[in-house]
């Protein structure tokens, strides 16, 4: 019997493997067709409620969630899309009203939401991008955090048409 | 012998107390809070049951830690369904994704697959005279799941970024790492029955 050794950083290995696996597939969606489509994570869609409202801030903020959307194939920027965010703060946990809220992309396909700081949940600092608005197909993504001390998180959509 | 003792109860009480204090904990509601040390609980019983079953307990004739192994191995199987009933409250999504092994978080299904290796083994023994299972081959099945527990428990565990501090986490995971294959080296259970009955009428 072979008894294979565990050991906290082999297991930080493989782990940051997978994630930086997963991540760059993200990063680098680019094919032979153009610029591909994200992809929803598994467990994005957690927790969701549709129809967040439009915020300036998600209560006290402190933390900023940022990202881009683009169209898949050309990669132009989208403009005016509504990005639903939510994530277990210090203000409130993940299903409850108070922590979601939403942004529109500016004229680069940019967003930026400062919402309360993202502490761990469920074993991961992690948070929930949504984008759910018909005109595209419907993307949740679940970024996490490299540090459960970061004071910011990016997540990127690349958008396919319906 | 009053040793051994003291540092089983420090092995198990440190990060039970360093989670304790977790800055986690005054965003986590009580349910949540239940859960995860139902789940740090469970981690420590882990390193008490080789111990007891062996003998390694001063104090403790055979009979007794066997008796009290077997009411450990109940109390396993409660706290790992407070663990997971907790969580499952605290957010039923994310519980479900790790039950169809479907989570993005990659020390759930470590988690998940002790948790039915467990619930194997408190099945195995409740039924194991009415089914008549021989001894030899209850001790093989108990080894194998043992073996499963453990590995996947302490992975898990290991993994996880929550309540637990990081090194008391270490130290206790690699206590109960340590402490089943020490015992499972020393208990030879992959020997011929006649050889283990000669040997435990001889400890007896």
């Amino acid at each position: 019997m072979t008894i294979v050794v565990l050991n906290r950083r082999n297991l930080l290995a493989v782990g940051g493997s997978i994630l930086a696996t997963g991540v760059s597939g993200l990063l680098m969606p680019v094919r032979a067709q153009g610029l591909a489509p994200t992809p929803s994570m598994s467990g994005g869609a957690n927790n969701y409620r549709a129809g967040a409202p439009t915020v300036d801030r998600i209560g006290k903020g402190g933390f900023w969630m940022s990202g881009t959307v683009r169209r898949a194939g050309d990669g132009a920027p989208l403009a005016g899309q509504r990005i639903q965010i939510w994530a277990h703060t210090t203000e409130g946990r993940e299903h409850e009203p108070q922590s979601h809220g939403a942004t529109l992309t500016d004229k680069d396909g940019a967003f930026r939401l400062e919402m309360p700081q993202i502490v761990p949940i469920f074993g991961q600092p992690h948070g929930h991008l949504a984008y759910d608005s018909g005109e595209f197909k419907t993307v949740f993504l679940r970024p996490v955090m490299r540090s459960a001390k970061d004071t910011s998180l990016e997540a990127h959509f690349v958008l396919q048409p319906v | 012998m009053a040793l051994v003792w003291v540092a089983l109860a420090a092995a198990i009480c440190v990060p039970i107390a360093a989670a304790a204090v977790s800055p986690l904990l005054a965003w986590r509601d009580p349910v949540y809070i239940l859960a995860c040390f139902a789940g740090i609980v469970a981690l420590g019983l882990m390193l008490v049951q080789p111990l007891l079953i062996a003998g390694y307990l001063p104090g403790l004739s055979a009979h007794r830690g066997r008796r009290t192994h077997l009411w450990i191995g109940g109390a396993l199987v409660v706290a790992v369904v407070i663990h997971v009933g907790g969580l499952w409250i605290t957010s039923p999504p994310d519980m479900i994704d790790a039950l169809v092994f479907a989570s993005p978080t990659p020390f759930s299904p470590w988690g998940v697959v002790a948790m039915w290796a467990i619930f194997a083994v408190a099945i195995f023994a409740a039924l194991r005279r009415r089914l008549g299972i021989r001894p030899r081959t209850w001790r093989i099945a108990h080894t194998l799941l043992a073996i499963v527990i453990v590995v996947g428990s302490v992975v898990h565990g290991l993994l996880i970024e929550g309540t637990m501090e990081t090194i008391s986490k270490a130290v206790l995971c690699a206590l109960v790492l340590a402490a089943a294959i020490k015992v499972m080296t020393d208990l030879q259970v992959w020997r011929k029955r006649a050889k283990l009955r000669g040997e435990s009428i001889a400890r007896q």
